[in-house]
């Protein structure tokens, strides 16, 4: 396991720059998360990590060791990518092996190594078919196979569940987590766009913005303070609530929001709209509510709704759970933080 | 191996924007690497051998005498003299009339050749576009006269062009077409139509085959739509199918046209010195090796380069924009 | 697709007239060669007898049998020679991006238009320099000038689109550029690479220019020359039993190259073609 540093990193493609200046540091054998919207440069962060793309400026270190210079082979990483990448003419044996017969490993020791990956990610009976003749989820894990066999010091998954359907990328997803617990302590860097794997996976999360770092914490962190409305709409399923305008001015700030789970439709009181539409998942429901400002303020309830569309209710939210952010999109703390909440309090009881 | 540096130095700092990837470098080093036998190998049975030909023709070099070839201009490519008498005599490649001839026939061979070969290629690819039983048969058939060596077609065909026992003068007096047996490779006003036959024969393969390439990259849909619309075929062929089929045309032609101007093989075999035929290859040919005029054919040879490059950089610039799309 | 009969019958008449147009004058040679004496002067156009008189003839006091030898031998040496050196080059012209990249290409490309008469002289004193004239050699080395772009060319265009990330897998799996080529990249180009053999064997095979201007004993010359020197015993007598019968053993393995190889050969046709 390793850790790294990454010290003012920049990327640029030309006169374009994709990673503007990041500071961060990834614990040794944390399973760290990068995610955000396409084009904010996650996976291109990770490819510098990797090595496979140069950094253009900034320095990244692994256990205090300057690796800008080293070829991926060298850095003591091993990376799963989102096609898979197996070599499609060699066995799973000969596709997970490869890397440690080039650096001239002795057979017995490769057998060795393959074998007790493929225990792990229970690929024994596949060993001497060929990619083509595997499901996607089996190929997945002789990609992953192919990465432990090498004992890197750190695991790079670059969007490893985007191309398996809903069912097996959950199934896969358990293994992965499973997997850094076995391992013990190996350090992950995990890319990926889908906040729920994201929230699942992580020790703690980095969400990226057009090649910023927005806000780096664990899930739980992230969830209940997030710092900016963006990262406040990136996390939780699904979104959380935004509201300006009449709706924000009773918690002295510009936007505020508030989660599904925290709203609630009651008699009386709140704030009124009318139902729009309205999901039923079986265990809860997701009320959709026009309030009048365009978007419907989706609003969570237990088991089966009972409310139609055309309904008119009332909408009251959790004071305490209430986010509140000023005009340039940044946190300035929960409702409770603030006096607000006892003014609040006191309006609700008159 | 690695450069233990803290990272928190100064100094470490400074020199991070010089540190690069050794990757990229790596695959560079490599690349210059992997072409480097190609390269020279291009160059030297390539570039120097056309570069001698070209110093060559600036001098009085002789086959059995090559190392002591003295420089004496453009002597080779044109020259005069003035006589006593006052008359000028012209001398030289450019003012040689057996040198035009040659490039005559070497026009006319080009400009009949490559377009009776792309017009029957262009009714042999839609033929084999059409789907129909034995399709792939047909096609190996029509590969055949592209596979055979140039000599071997025109022997092949000399034989059926032979005037006593020949095939062709049997069949066509059987026919009542022709009274007497014709002496076709004999006549010159006969014998450039037999060359152009066999050389027709064997490249309408090559534009059969690119037409059809290019016809099976046309979306069906398009034909289907004009059926509907009750588009005449005819119709449907110049305003559709033509225009769509143009790129991949106009490089056949291109292809087509290069090949024919350098034309050797067809004309060296049947007729090694006629006048009527003598192609611009031949010639030169001759004027290296059987002349004793080898400073003179390097000049020849020269000039056919020109002409060649000439076209070729023509066809390069026009088609830059589409190289350039494809790269990664 | 067809409107009537009457049409159907006019497109598959046109068919027999292509085979046929195609097929002939191959046909014809063979029954020929297989006519012995006087039967030669008399056409015929149907096979009336199978002698292999004008066979044994051409093998029995010559050079034939030696001629085929060294077509194979030059043929097959221009096939491994190129694909070895454009195999390396065709990875870094359509893998590595570098400046000047695309130019190059061209340049290379540009070789394969030269006409051969233009380098002949050149070509000429070099190879007498080098001392491998009259050799098979110097038919190898100068058929790189027509094989080395096509093959460059072709090989690139295939290397060019085979997929990046099992580049980059083989890159963290420490592989060399030169591993990539040998066992990651070329199991996966073997259709190109055939392609290219046969291409470039039936060029080698077929070349006329080179092999009769570098080699001047007959037991060094191809087959093409052969043929195209092939005289009779009596001074103006064509012996076209025997050129019939040497024209047919040498199409032999061409037409058996086509007939297996059909699909391959168009595809590399047509891959400078239609792609530009």
């Amino acid at each position: 396991m390793a850790e790294l540093q990454l010290r003012d990193v920049r990327k640029s493609f030309g006169t374009f720059e994709v990673i503007k200046g990041i500071d961060m540091e990834v614990k040794a054998g944390e399973f760290m998360v990068f995610v955000g919207p396409s084009g904010c440069g996650k996976s291109t962060l990770l490819r510098l990590i990797a090595g496979l793309e140069e950094i253009t400026s900034g320095i990244l270190t692994f256990d205090g060791q300057v690796v800008n210079h080293l070829v991926p082979s060298k850095r003591g990483i091993a990376m799963v990518f989102q096609s898979y990448a197996l070599y499609p003419h060699m066995t799973v044996f000969e596709n997970m092996s490869f890397g440690m017969r080039l650096a001239g490993a002795d057979n017995k020791e490769c057998k060795r190594r393959v074998r007790a990956a493929a225990e792990l990610l229970q690929l024994t009976p596949y060993l001497e078919r060929l990619p083509r003749q595997l499901s996607g989820g089996q190929r997945q894990r002789v990609a992953i196979g192919r990465a432990i066999v090498r004992d890197p010091k750190v695991f790079l998954f670059d969007e490893p569940l985007s191309n398996l359907d809903a069912s097996l990328r959950v199934a896969t997803r358990i293994e992965i987590a499973k997997l850094h617990r076995s391992m013990q302590g190996t350090t992950i860097i995990y890319v990926t766009h889908d906040q729920v794997e994201a929230m699942t996976l992580a020790d703690r999360i980095c969400v990226l913005r057009d090649g910023v770092v927005e806000q780096i914490g664990t899930p739980l962190e992230l969830y209940e303070r997030p710092n900016s409305v963006f990262v406040a709409g990136f996390i939780g399923s699904p979104k959380m609530n935004v509201l300006s305008g009449s709706f924000a001015q009773p918690y002295k700030a510009h936007t505020i929001g508030i989660r599904a789970e925290n709203l609630q439709i009651v008699d009386q009181g709140g704030w009124a709209g009318s139902v729009v539409h309205s999901e039923m998942l079986g265990s809860d429901s997701y009320i959709y509510v026009d309030v009048g400002v365009g978007e419907p303020v989706i609003v969570r309830e237990n088991g089966t709704s009972r409310h139609q569309p055309g309904e008119v209710v009332q909408i009251s939210p959790d004071h305490s759970h209430v986010h509140r952010f000023d005009a340039a999109g940044r946190s300035i703390g929960r409702a409770e933080m603030s006096g607000a909440h006892h003014e609040l309090q006191i309006i609700a009881k008159l | 191996m690695a450069n233990v540096v803290a990272a928190d130095t100064p100094a470490a700092l400074a020199c991070s924007s010089y540190i690069n990837s050794d990757l990229k470098a790596q695959r560079v080093r490599s690349a210059w690497i992997f072409l480097a036998p190609t390269l020279l190998i291009l160059a030297l049975v390539a570039a120097w051998p056309l570069g001698r030909t070209i110093y060559f023709s600036f001098t009085n070099a002789s086959l059995n005498n090559l190392a002591e070839a003295q420089f004496i201009g453009a002597e080779n490519y044109f020259s005069w003299i003035t006589l006593k008498s006052g008359r000028t005599v012209y001398g030289g490649l450019l003012a040689d009339p057996a040198w035009w001839n040659a490039v005559w026939n070497t026009l006319k061979f080009t400009l009949i050749s490559v377009s009776s070969s792309t017009i029957l290629g262009m009714g042999v690819a839609l033929v084999l576009n059409s789907q129909f039983l034995g399709r792939g048969l047909v096609r190996a058939a029509v590969l055949v006269p592209w596979a055979l060596p140039g000599v071997v077609s025109a022997k092949m065909w000399a034989w059926m062009f032979n005037d006593q026992f020949g095939l062709i003068n049997d069949f066509l007096l059987h026919l009542g077409l022709t009274s007497h047996k014709i002496a076709w490779l004999a006549n010159p006003d006969t014998i450039m139509p037999v060359i152009l036959v066999i050389d027709v024969w064997r490249t309408t393969p090559f534009m059969a085959l690119l037409v059809l390439a290019a016809l099976q990259t046309v979306p069906h849909d398009i034909y289907e739509s004009a059926k509907i619309d009750g588009v005449h075929s005819i119709k449907v062929f110049w305003r559709l199918t033509i225009p769509l089929i143009r790129p991949a045309l106009t490089v056949a032609v291109i292809f087509r046209t290069l090949d024919a101007l350098r034309i050797f093989d067809l004309v060296y075999v049947l007729t090694p010195s006629n006048a009527e035929t003598v192609t611009m290859s031949v010639l030169t040919r001759q004027y290296l090796f059987d002349f004793d005029k080898f400073a003179y054919g390097c000049a020849a040879s020269t000039v056919l380069f020109i002409i060649l490059a000439g076209i070729t950089v023509l066809y390069m610039w026009l088609g830059r924009v589409n190289l350039e799309g494809g790269e990664r | 697709m067809f409107v009537s009969a009457a049409r159907r019958s006019a497109f598959y008449a046109l068919v027999v007239v292509i085979i046929v147009a195609s097929i002939f004058p191959l046909y014809y040679a063979v029954v020929t060669s297989f006519k012995s004496g006087s039967a030669l002067f008399r056409v015929d156009y149907w096979p009336t007898e199978a002698s292999l008189a004008n066979y044994r003839a051409i093998f029995s006091g010559g050079n034939f049998g030696r001629n085929l030898g060294n077509s194979v031998l030059v043929a097959s040496s221009v096939v491994g020679l190129s694909l070895l050196l454009a195999l390396t080059a065709a990875y870094a012209l359509g893998r590595v991006r570098f400046r000047g990249r695309s130019l190059l290409l061209l340049t290379i490309l540009s070789v394969s238009m030269f006409p051969q008469i233009a380098v002949l002289a050149g070509l000429f004193e070099l190879i007498r320099w080098a001392g491998v004239y009259n050799t098979p050699f110097a038919l190898v080395l100068s058929y790189m000038i027509f094989t080395l772009p096509f093959t460059v060319w072709v090989l690139t265009a295939f290397m060019r689109d085979l997929p990046i990330e099992i580049e980059e897998a083989a890159i963290v799996d420490g592989a060399s550029p030169w591993v990539i080529i040998t066992r990651v990249f070329m199991p996966l180009m073997w259709p190109a690479l055939v392609t290219t053999s046969l291409l470039a064997f039936i060029g080698a095979w077929n070349e006329f220019v080179f092999a009769l201007t570098f080699t001047s004993a007959d037991e060094q010359r191809t087959v093409p020359v052969a043929i195209a020197l092939l005289s009779g015993a009596a001074e103006r007598e064509i012996p076209w039993g025997s050129i019939t019968a040497a024209s047919v053993i040498v199409t032999i393995p061409l037409v058996a190259l086509v007939l297996i190889f059909q699909r391959r050969i168009i595809s590399g046709l047509t891959a400078g073609g239609v792609k530009g």
